[in-house]
């Protein structure tokens, strides 16, 4: 019986609406008890004075490379990382080499976590065979084997029809449909956001309605399916409006967007900077008002870092052939920290809500709060403490990152998984 | 404090480009076939000078031509600022022609060295000669002057400093 | 005084128009070398200046060929093909490599914007951008100032209009940032589809008109249409082009009576311009290949001097 007593933290638990310094007691993995002054009798204890006590983050879009791009990341490396970022759940993106399209490599990747042993880890699997965008994956086959949602995600799926047969058969099975809502005749051979910088830099820009355009097509799609389709890294401010108004129309739709694009615009891609390349890309002022607006409103249900490890020798070419894609699963409460709650523009509760509590809720796992009975995911946070993001700190095999350098404030201190201590400063 | 020198006065200088005037015409035996060339930047109005006292004495105008010697430096890496360009501007065929190079100060000899290595991508002069208005001394070529304002002694340290007229206002020559 | 302090020339846009003064009045000393019969002098003698021309060009390299030859420089061409770039080499490493045979300046061309500032940041060596994507092409647009400056004695006030493909041109870019810097009013003419996002906030007046270009010009500068860098997609046709953009010697009555007509060239004769205008008597086309050797001396010069002064550094 291991018992492991969490005092004297203040608990941010908005499911239970808890929000105020009180104790914690995890018994054989599991939360046992919440409330003030707890008997730590038979406990190993742990004084959180001074630290918020939150429910572990759920990051539901991660790629952790494993099968095929070990290089740049394995299920244990990008573990590590997550648990340093506070993450005791991730959604694992189906974008592998071979692709994760059957079975069997759903099994391997949750053996992988298994022996990892660090955090729950829960795969995506692709809605086509080989991401091809042509045929439909045996979805009911894929979800008994343990995945909780499917996404052609580094790819587009450009033909509605399959789009729209993927949605009925996901519905049916219970999966949420994930969508990497882009246009890809739109944003052909673009690097990053169509503007005023491209211009300047003499890039091939990506313009706002390509994504606008393709989150319309999935509303529109989901309105006519019924299924539930969560639009993924959503970037700009057309797609929170068109996503405001289906939400109060009633249709299924949720959506996540990044740390980068709640708080980078597409001036930091001057000087030709590859850890400012992702896809969609860097945005404008104005887009970033508008997603930090639709977070607050819960427009935006939810944050996901679309982690995208990339070696360095891959990312320091010229900036046309740079891969796309930034780490972020170690940096992710630091940077909302930082920007949005010490801001004043989101108060913790948000920010658990929607790092933990919606993604969970979004996947239908288990996580995203510190109810009794539920699996102990918890992690102790210091506020206050400032920090500078270091390349070589990093847990994760890749260092490209757009906050290197940048001072934070607002630290995970402690990280426990079914109440073992997965991570401690 | 600068402990300066007046090495010539405006007359000095005056007195000094006539002498040269006149005894550049003596070794030419006249003017024919005669040329000056002012290197950048005084050199270059000390040659216009001395060609319109060449004027007055032999009634006749030479050939005038100036040269900026700052692309045939040998120390282009070490100097401390951007030399500034000028132009060079030879509109005359050197070729065959007894040429007066002119300059202010003949020093080191290195700039000489530059001036001849210019001059003789422009074509085969008859003969090259020299005439400077100081000579100070501490040569570091073998190179000598054929016709001199005034020969002065100085210690490394020293500066000669030339004003023209036309460049600074006044004409003086100082030891500083 | 002022002097030049940068160990590589990456663009114009930050440029101070002091610095672009300096390479101009520079320029203009070169210019008189190669008007002699002896067309070299020895100032880079014993450097050593790579091309690494990554996109194929012809005119562009021959100019910095002869530039670099005329000051005595020992040049190296890499050609594409030849190099080990198509082994898989990254450009990055291909450069290091050139670096270590101690490469005094590399001049770079690459199809990727942001190229040569990749290079430069990694590289001691000075790099100097002869075109990176639709970024910039800075010698170009130097040797463009140069002209106009020593066709029109100035160029604040001038009216300049930029005339075709400016989605895709670095040459366009390179262009409007010297002559805002010089006080031109700038007007950029072309089809909307191949019109760049925001360009307006740089300063420049757009207009998909011709005739309004046109009207007043002081200089007209025609880009070359360039359906092989993706102009294709903008543009149905090249009659089209022609039908709305091409200049003839009726449309060129609109303009100044004394209007410059240039060209980064190559020309394509019946496209952006008629023969007769080519050849006539308001084009400068070929005094901007002239200038273009003398500026290019002129850059080469002044970042060797830095380099020079760099190594001299490293060494004592």
């Amino acid at each position: 019986m291991s018992k492991l007593l969490i005092r004297n933290g203040h608990i941010v638990d908005p499911v239970n609406n808890l929000d105020q310094e009180m104790d914690l007691l995890i018994e054989n993995g599991v939360i046992s008890k919440v409330g003030k002054g707890i008997n730590g009798a038979g406990a190993e204890v742990i004084d959180a004075k001074g630290k918020l006590v939150m429910p572990g983050l759920v990051d539901m879009h991660v790629h952790f490379r494993q099968p095929g791009g070990e290089g740049k990341e394995t299920i244990l490396t990008g573990s590590q990382a997550a648990v340093r970022g506070g993450v005791t759940s991730v959604c694992t993106m189906p974008n592998t080499q071979p692709v994760t399209d059957n079975r069997q490599i759903v099994e391997f990747i949750l053996a992988e976590a298994k022996k990892a042993e660090l955090l729950h880890l829960y795969p995506a699997a692709a809605i086509t065979k080989g991401l091809e965008g042509k045929e439909l994956t045996e979805i009911a086959d894929l979800k008994a084997a343990g995945v909780v949602a499917i996404t052609d995600d580094g790819r587009s799926v450009m033909n509605a029809e399959i789009m729209r047969r993927a949605m009925e058969y996901a519905r049916m099975c219970g999966v949420v449909v994930i969508s990497h809502s882009e246009d890809l005749s739109l944003t052909e051979h673009g690097v990053m956001n169509e503007g005023i910088v491209a211009t300047r830099l003499g890039l091939r820009g990506m313009p706002n309605m390509s994504e606008a355009v393709m989150v319309a097509r999935e509303i529109l799609l989901a309105e006519l399916t019924g299924a539930h389709i969560h639009c993924t890294h959503i970037s700009t401010k057309e797609s929170v409006d068109l996503i405001r108004q289906a939400k109060a129309k009633g249709v299924r739709v949720t959506c996540d967007a990044t740390p980068h694009h709640l708080t980078l615009t597409e001036e930091s891609v001057i000087g030709y900077n590859t850890n400012m390349k992702m896809n969609p890309p860097l945005r404008t002022g104005a887009d970033i008002e508008a997603l930090r607006q639709g977070l607050k409103e819960g427009i935006i249900d939810a944050v996901a870092t679309d982690h995208a490890p990339h070696s360095e020798s891959d990312k320091d070419v010229e900036f046309d052939q740079a891969p796309f894609g930034v780490i972020g699963v170690e940096t992710s409460f630091g940077v909302m920290a930082t920007e949005l709650a010490a801001t004043g523009k989101l108060t913790w509760k948000e920010l658990v809500l929607r790092m933990s509590a919606r993604p969970a809720e979004i996947l239908g796992i288990p996580a995203g709060t510190l109810s009794v009975g539920k699996p102990a995911d918890v992690i102790l946070v210091d506020p206050n403490k400032k920090w500078r993001v270091k390349a070589e700190e990093f847990c994760s095999k890749s260092k490209n990152s757009p906050f290197i350098g940048r001072e934070l404030q607002g630290k995970v201190v402690t990280t426990i998984c079914c109440g073992k201590v997965v991570y401690k400063e | 404090m600068d402990k300066k020198a007046i090495l010539l006065d405006s007359d000095g200088i005056q007195r000094a480009l006539v002498r040269i005037s006149h005894e550049i015409l003596e070794r030419a035996k006249g003017t024919k076939e005669l040329a000056l060339v002012g290197i950048r930047t005084r050199g270059a109005f000390l040659a216009e000078r001395l060609v319109r006292e060449i004027e007055k004495i032999e009634g006749a105008k030479v050939a005038i031509g100036a040269l900026d010697i700052t692309l045939y430096r040998d120390d282009l890496t070490m100097i401390g600022h951007q030399p500034v360009l000028h132009k060079t501007e030879l509109n005359f065929d050197i070729t065959d022609k007894t040429i007066v190079l002119v300059d202010d100060v003949l020093f080191t000899g290195r700039t000489i060295r530059c001036a001849l290595d210019e001059l003789v991508d422009f074509g085969r002069p008859k003969r090259i000669q020299l005439a400077v208005l100081v000579d100070r001394g501490h040569r570091e070529l073998p190179i000598r002057a054929d016709y001199v304002g005034k020969n002065v002694p100085t210690a490394l340290e020293e500066r000669v400093e030339v004003h023209l007229t036309e460049m600074d206002g006044k004409d003086e020559v100082m030891l500083v | 005084m002022n002097k030049w302090t940068r160990k590589d020339l990456l663009g114009l846009e930050e440029l101070t128009r002091e610095e672009i003064e300096i390479i101009l009045d520079t320029a203009a000393s070169f210019k008189e070398v190669s008007a002699r019969s002896v067309k070299k002098v020895p100032a880079l003698r014993g450097m050593t200046i790579a091309n690494l021309f990554l996109e194929p060009s012809t005119r562009t390299r021959i100019s910095f060929e002869l530039a670099a030859k005329r000051l005595s420089a020992d040049i190296l061409n890499i050609a594409p093909s030849a190099s080990s770039i198509s082994k898989g080499e990254t450009v990055k490493d291909t450069a290091r490599n050139f670096e270590a045979m101690k490469v005094d300046l590399m001049v770079v061309r690459h199809q990727s914007s942001g190229t040569p500032h990749l290079l430069a940041k990694n590289l001691s060596a000075g790099v100097i951008n002869a075109g990176d994507g639709a970024h910039e092409h800075p010698t170009q647009g130097l040797l463009d100032l140069f002209t106009i400056r020593e066709h029109k004695k100035k160029i604040d006030g001038l009216k300049v209009s930029i005339i075709g493909d400016i989605a895709f041109s670095r040459v366009a870019r390179s262009n409007l940032w010297g002559l805002s810097k010089f006080g031109a009013k700038v007007t950029l003419c072309g089809p909307p589809t191949l019109m760049p996002r925001g360009v307006e906030q740089l300063g420049a007046k757009v207009t998909h008109s011709l005739e309004e270009a046109i009207q007043d010009a002081d200089v007209l500068y025609l880009l070359r249409v360039q359906l092989e860098r993706g102009s294709g997609k903008g543009l149905p046709s090249l009659r089209e082009y022609v039908r709305l953009y091409g200049i003839d010697g009726e449309r060129l009555k609109k303009a100044n009576p004394d209007v410059l007509i240039m060209h980064p060239g190559p020309v394509n004769r019946g496209v952006e311009l008629t023969s007769d205008v080519a050849d006539g008597k308001h084009s400068v086309i070929l005094d901007q290949v002239t200038n273009g050797i003398a500026v290019r001396m002129a850059v080469l010069y002044l970042l060797a001097s830095v380099r020079g002064r760099n190594v001299k550094t490293t060494h004592s």
